[in-house]
């Protein structure tokens, strides 16, 4: 995992110290509120419903054991002893004072932590797999590139107020996409061309929002050491030509549209033309450096134990459920990785106390060289865990409700805060997913229905990722009442779609029963070897409007 | 008093008058002493105005500075407008005219100038600023040396801090 040098640190502090001015010169009417406002979203400040909301940056998704102990005491100290794990893996307070967020991140900044661009009209934290570097698909590491565009990203003087937020997702692996990297601003697909050199497939003006679309490629083939010079020609188009006028076709799909994809890969090379040998190329050396952040942890030379795990498998269903939904294979022989589901029903998705944030760092310390994962399904992974421990493992995530097996099932579903918290949003969220668990709680039947992503936003901004979910919900206002849309279809992966809504709205009560005729309707129709998708893809919408509306 | 303060630090008085883009139908009538005219009338009048010490030149957020290519170092000093200081489309303006156009004079913002802003503008080019009215230049400096370095090359350095490091 990356360390920071002196220098990392030393702008840190200087980062610290001059939010710290700018907070005091906002308290002492010094700057008005428009004047504060980028300064603080650039610091991760949003003022929201009940309180401001804090958002914390995990650079793609990696935490240290101490890190979580600090964020767990920041919790308990500033605010309401818990946290929020967010769909872009960040973390969340809900309930800080404005005048203590300066010293909130002078504690993160010890542990080499920030909330640097997690909100703003800047580019965002760059997101990946959340088993990047351990999964045996992947063409490389993505994680030495994600750090090098934080570096890049960080404080560029150029970018700090383009025409509306920005996001760029790396992915490595060829068949899988856990960086939804083609619902992002730039999407980055890690690739070999056929001389076996490393490069990356480069996708522009994918995003969700009021307005989503799936990302155009335009380019097959970026060699790695282009990276830098290619990304600052694709920020630079937008930053001059993005629209402005209209925050809410501010975003760079909304310019790739305008100037087709084609329009917008020829401003891109032409512009990379005057810079792609510029001082920003990288060199071999800073691609070698950054890697040996990245080493593997010390692994132990180990045996695959799939005998004793195929016993353990027959004599417990709960280990065996567990093993099959929540652990994955890992590159490295005798090693397994393990996912804790935080979607326990009856806690808000994502929540987490001080307290499991600390059992976190402990479980990490004892079963994965002290490290975790953040994913934007808002779950926490165990990367490096010995297969010879995952019983006892079981074990103890058990008790703390970390080992419900439900990944990627129905009731793994992503949600953000919702009208409970979020003052953007038009109807509550947390309530739909737990009446949706409840609904759905046997775990033997979710098993039976395969992969369903069930993604619910409380409002159009689309943190919950509806337009990407099997089934997405996104809740709307009406006159004053909540009502939630259903769309079908959606996916994050390489066959990247955007639902279709279904038909008029609902409201909360009924929910839980569309959501049921939903799966009736797949559940008759699927042949053996289709998941939900497949079937919907088949057999179109209509059926699921039929029985929905009848 | 209308004062100015150099990527350096040094305030000084501002001599240049900003002339506004003339409206529809109206015709421009520049006053005496140095000016700023706006880039699409300097373009239209470049014969008899580039070449003048006491000629400059504006760009507005949505100006091409290719306009002035051939032409930039021939201007004694060259603003760029921020509409709002939230619209950065300066920024790269900034970049294009030093670093593609190899731009060497005075480069000044103006505009919805503040203070949080500075060091990006000067990392990107600039070396002199027009700071809004109701804003205190005399905290500008110590602004425009916030952070003692950056993560990226751009117009102050070519040394990303990845070279540095190397």
């Amino acid at each position: 995992m990356y360390v920071y040098d002196e220098h990392d640190r030393q702008m840190l502090a200087e980062r610290v110290a001059q939010f710290r001015d700018q907070t005091q010169r906002a308290l002492a009417g010094e700057l008005s509120e428009e004047e504060f406002l980028p300064l603080r979203l650039q610091n991760g400040l949003y003022v929201q419903r009940y309180a401001p909301m804090f958002r914390i940056a995990v650079p793609y998704g990696m935490l240290r054991s101490q890190q979580l102990r600090r964020l767990a005491r920041i919790t308990r100290d500033y605010d309401k002893g818990y946290a929020h794990f967010t769909t872009r893996q960040n973390i969340q307070l809900n309930w800080p004072q404005l005048e203590e967020v300066p010293d909130i991140l002078a504690e993160l900044a010890e542990v080499e932590m920030h909330a640097n661009q997690t909100s703003g009209n800047c580019i965002r934290n760059t997101t990946t797999d959340q088993f990047a570097g351990v999964n045996s698909e992947e063409v490389t590491d993505p994680r030495p590139y994600c750090e090098i565009i934080r570096q890049w990203s960080t404080y560029h003087p150029e970018f700090a107020y383009l025409p509306r937020k920005f996001k760029i997702a790396v992915n490595a692996s060829p068949h899988s996409d856990r960086a939804a990297i083609q619902v992002h601003d730039i999407g980055l697909q890690i690739v070999r061309n056929a001389a076996g050199e490393l490069g990356f497939k480069v996708y522009v003006g994918g995003g969700l929002g009021r307005t989503p679309m799936i990302g155009a490629v335009i380019r097959e083939f970026l060699p790695e050491l282009d990276l830098m010079t290619y990304l600052e020609a694709i920020v630079r188009v937008y930053n001059r030509f993005g629209r402005r006028d209209n925050k809410y076709k501010a975003r760079i799909k909304i310019l790739v549209k305008a100037l087709t994809p084609e329009g917008y890969r020829q401003k891109v090379e032409e512009e990379w033309a005057h810079i792609k040998d510029s001082p920003t190329r990288l060199t071999r050396a800073a691609i070698d450096a950054m890697k040996k952040h990245f080493t593997e942890p010390a692994y132990a030379d180990l045996a695959d134990c799939s005998d004793t795990l195929a016993e353990l498998r027959f004599r417990h269903k709960t280990f065996n459920d567990w093993l099959t939904h929540n652990v994955h294979p890992h590159k490295r022989a005798g090693y397994a990785i393990v996912t804790l589901t935080l979607k326990k029903t009856g806690v808000p998705t994502g929540d987490v106390t001080d307290r499991q944030l600390e059992q976190i760092a402990d479980l990490a310390d004892a079963y994965s060289f002290g490290e975790v994962r953040v994913t934007h399904e808002q779950n926490v992974v165990l990367a490096d865990v010995r297969q010879d421990r995952l019983f006892e493992l079981w074990q103890a995530l058990t008790p703390l409700d970390f080992a419900i097996a439900n990944l990627n099932t129905l009731n793994d579903m992503i949600c953000c805060p919702g009208g409970d918290y979020c003052s953007l949003a038009n109807a509550k969220s947390i309530p739909i997913a737990e009446a949706i668990q409840r609904r759905f709680d046997n775990l033997d039947f979710l098993y039976d229905l395969g992969r369903i992503d069930l993604n619910i936003s409380g409002c159009m901004n689309a943190c919950g990722h509806h337009h990407v979910g099997h089934i997405g919900v996104l809740g709307v206002d009406k006159k004053g009442q909540e009502f939630y849309q259903i769309s079908l279809g959606g996916s994050s992966q390489h066959d990247a779609s955007i639902g279709k809504i279904l038909g008029p709205s609902f409201a909360s009560e009924a929910m839980p029963d569309v959501v049921e005729k939903i799966i009736d309707v797949y559940v008759n129709n699927r042949t053996e070897e289709e998941e939900f998708l497949d079937t919907y893809r088949r057999i179109g919408i209509q059926p699921f409007k039929e029985r929905v509306y009848a | 008093m209308p004062e100015v303060i150099s990527s350096q630090g040094v305030i000084s008085h501002d001599d240049w008058v900003l002339v506004e883009r003339p409206a529809e139908g109206e015709t421009l009538t520049l006053p005496s002493g140095p000016v700023l005219v706006p880039l699409d009338y300097w373009a239209a009048n470049a014969g008899e105005l580039s070449g003048r010490g006491d000629i400059g030149v504006w760009l507005d957020g949505h100006d091409d500075p290719d306009v002035l290519a051939a032409f930039a170092n021939d201007l004694p000093v060259i603003a760029i407008n921020f509409p709002k200081f939230s619209d950065g489309r300066g920024y790269s303006t900034a970049r294009l005219l030093r670093e593609r156009h190899g731009y060497r004079n005075d480069l000044r913002a103006v505009g919805d100038v503040l203070l949080d802003q500075l060091q990006f503008m000067k990392r990107c080019g600039f070396s002199s600023f027009v700071l809004r009215a109701d804003k205190d230049i005399g905290k500008a400096a110590s602004c425009l040396n916030f952070f003692s370095q950056g993560y990226q090359a751009a117009t102050d350095t070519d040394e990303p801090l990845f070279r540095r490091r190397a």
